[in-house]
């Protein structure tokens, strides 16, 4: 599993695009909201949060196809399922590796956006801590996603159609966290319910995509 | 003769879809034995290696063999583009737990490509990369999917001395081709024989609506 995973991130580092693409999206969507929303400093701090936390939910979903279609297309996703690794395990190692490259960059990187966004100062721990405890949780839910529709080729459609219903209580509990903060109430409830979310798609996305998978191989 | 290598296939029925492609396929391997496929494009090579290998689900019928003894070879390799062709094969060296890479890279010759990026081979390295990760798995059944696709005369003679040698060492192969491998103790089995009646539909439901 180990190697899996060292393997995905050598690819993602070396293959131009899987590794900045969510990142630069991200910096995008962010970078355009002032424009759009105009230079209203109150009305920015207060949709900062939810607009850092909608940003990089959605460059979360855009490298999710990646996940299992490139190993899929060379055949590797076979070979490994002959490996001694078992499937879940395949998924937890892709699914860490997912996170090492865009969960853990888009976390640092909504540091300097928000403060592009004039979000409160008290707020910034806690946009870093909800980030870090909700984005494993749209890696492990997105390679559930990414192995249901790992046969279909431009399956992209559907793998976000599939998998935002289920990323909405991540942005809801993730998004509330921040703006508790900002408000100056107590966010500890809802990080809570994040990291609840977030230990439970832990532990059953993998096994879950392993049966999608075991019934996408041919 | 060790006894957990051997395995049967008894009545194994193998389906690609929902179309039955072979019926009641039948063979005994023991350690050493070598099977070779054979039979048109489209008979089921392929779906059978597919079926034994565990990606594909048997639909009825036994088969013995042990999944954790395989090591599978398909139409693709298996490598990376990225990856130079000693990454590629350390990396399935350490999914297997072997430590094998450098012998294996000099008896494929592949040594002095060692740190070619794979995209850069031609298709008959990137087949030798991808054979030689059978080498690598240490595992004692190769199941390959046309293993001489690709291949020069020179290489595919080296395929056929490495097959000759894994099972002398009380490996077994399965592997199908179009051409004549000349593999000692080589038995082989045509398919044409397990092709299923074509008059049996296996939907009811949809008989004649097509």
């Amino acid at each position: 599993m180990l190697a899996l995973f060292l393997r995905d991130l050598k690819l993602a580092i070396r293959t131009s695009g899987g590794f900045g693409l969510a990142l630069a999206f991200f910096l995008i969507v962010v970078m355009f909201v002032p424009f759009g929303v105009g230079s209203d400093l109150t009305l920015l701090a207060r949709i900062a949060p939810g607009i850092l936390w909608i940003g990089a939910l959605l460059a979360c979903l855009l490298s999710l196809d990646r996940i299992f279609q490139l190993d899929a297309e060379d055949g590797t996703l076979n070979v490994l399922a002959t490996s001694p690794i078992p499937l879940s395990g395949v998924t937890v190692a892709k699914s860490m590796a997912h996170w090492v490259t865009t969960g853990l960059p888009l976390t640092i990187a909504a540091i300097p956006l928000g403060y592009l966004l004039n979000l409160p100062s008290v707020a910034y721990s806690w946009l870093c801590i909800s980030l870090l405890i909700g984005t494993p949780a749209l890696s492990f839910i997105g390679a559930f996603g990414a192995a249901i529709t790992v046969g279909i080729k431009r399956g992209g459609l559907l793998l976000s159609l599939l998998v935002l219903p289920l990323y909405i209580p991540t942005l809801i509990f993730g998004a509330v966290t921040v703006t508790k903060a900002v408000e100056g109430l107590d966010p500890m409830p809802s990080l809570m319910f994040l990291a609840g979310l977030t230990l439970l798609s832990v532990v059953i996305m993998p096994f879950a995509s392993a049966l999608a998978l075991k019934s996408n191989l041919s | 003769m060790a006894n957990y290598m051997s395995f049967y296939v008894d009545n194994l029925c193998c389906v690609r879809g929902n179309t039955v492609i072979l019926s009641n396929v039948s063979f005994e391997m023991a350690a050493g034995d070598c099977l070779i496929l054979r039979g048109p494009n489209g008979i089921g090579k392929s779906t059978l290696l597919n079926t034994l290998a565990g990606l594909t689900p048997e639909d009825t019928g036994t088969c013995t063999i042990n999944k954790g003894d395989i090591a599978y070879s398909g139409h693709l390799d298996a490598i990376k583009f990225q990856l130079t062709v000693a990454e590629n094969l350390q990396f399935w060296a350490g999914v297997y737990g072997t430590d094998k890479v450098a012998s294996v890279m000099q008896d494929f010759g592949l040594t002095e490509l060692a740190d070619r990026p794979a995209g850069n081979l031609s298709a008959g390295q990137k087949r030798r990369v991808g054979l030689a990760r059978l080498l690598v798995s240490n595992r004692n059944i190769w199941l390959m999917d046309e293993p001489t696709t690709s291949l020069d005369a020179e290489h595919t003679a080296l395929l056929t001395k490495m097959i000759d040698e894994h099972c002398q060492s009380g490996g077994i192969a399965v592997l199908s081709t179009h051409i004549d491998l000349d593999i000692q103790n080589a038995r082989t089995l045509d398919l044409s024989q397990f092709k299923p009646d074509q008059s049996q539909s296996n939907d009811i439901f949809l008989e004649g609506s097509f």
